[in-house]
């Protein structure tokens, strides 16, 4: 399912709002998690899981295909862990 | 630094889209719930510019009770994969 099937779908089941209400919802969802984490911070959703971000230290690393050496910059990578909810919903 | 939860995504839908609180929290409940609703039938969802969430099937695999050394096997079981989209990494590393 794709961000436009999804904006279909509940559009579909909210017929008193528009198309553009509902893509503007999801997208105010997305823009608020990513500033969330943008910021350094945690978004946890009961039920469903939390994303935060994660530091990962500079390491050296290899480029598989030449075997150069190559330096790789300490990052931030957001991270999403899944709630218990829906871990057993999956496995249902 | 204070966690987001689901009430300030209520509001933050409330004050840029203009529906009412009820409306807000309703759809905030909606978009979740039709999220998991896919993920449960094994589908994936791609939201662009954001990520993208996956379901992956394990294999049964021998454990081991850390604590008493005991071997225990783990049933197969599905994972939920979260792969963020390079919008997001490079929104998450340049601020």
């Amino acid at each position: 399912m794709t961000k436009s099937e999804l904006i279909t779908k509940l559009t579909t089941q909210n017929p008193s709002l528009s198309a553009q209400d509902v893509e503007n919802v999801v997208n105010t969802i997305l823009e608020e998690i990513t500033s969330t984490l943008v910021d350094g911070g945690r978004v946890e959703l009961r039920g469903f899981g939390a994303f935060s971000v994660r530091e990962r230290e500079a390491r050296t690393a290899r480029n598989p295909r030449t075997g150069e050496q190559v330096q790789v910059d300490a990052k931030r990578v957001p991270f999403f862990k899944m709630g218990k909810e829906l871990k057993e919903r999956i496995n249902g | 630094m204070p966690t987001l939860t689901r009430s300030d995504l209520m509001e933050a839908v409330y004050s840029e889209v203009g529906l009412s609180r009820k409306q807000s929290s309703e759809m905030v409940e909606q978009f979740l719930e039709e999220v998991v609703t896919t993920l449960e039938k094994g589908s994936a969802v791609k939201l662009s510019a954001f990520g993208n969430f996956s379901v992956r099937s394990k294999n049964e695999r021998i454990g081991r009770n850390p604590k008493t050394g005991e071997e225990v096997p783990i049933t197969p079981r599905k994972v939920l994969v979260f792969k963020a989209s390079h919008v997001l990494k490079d929104r998450v590393n340049n601020g």
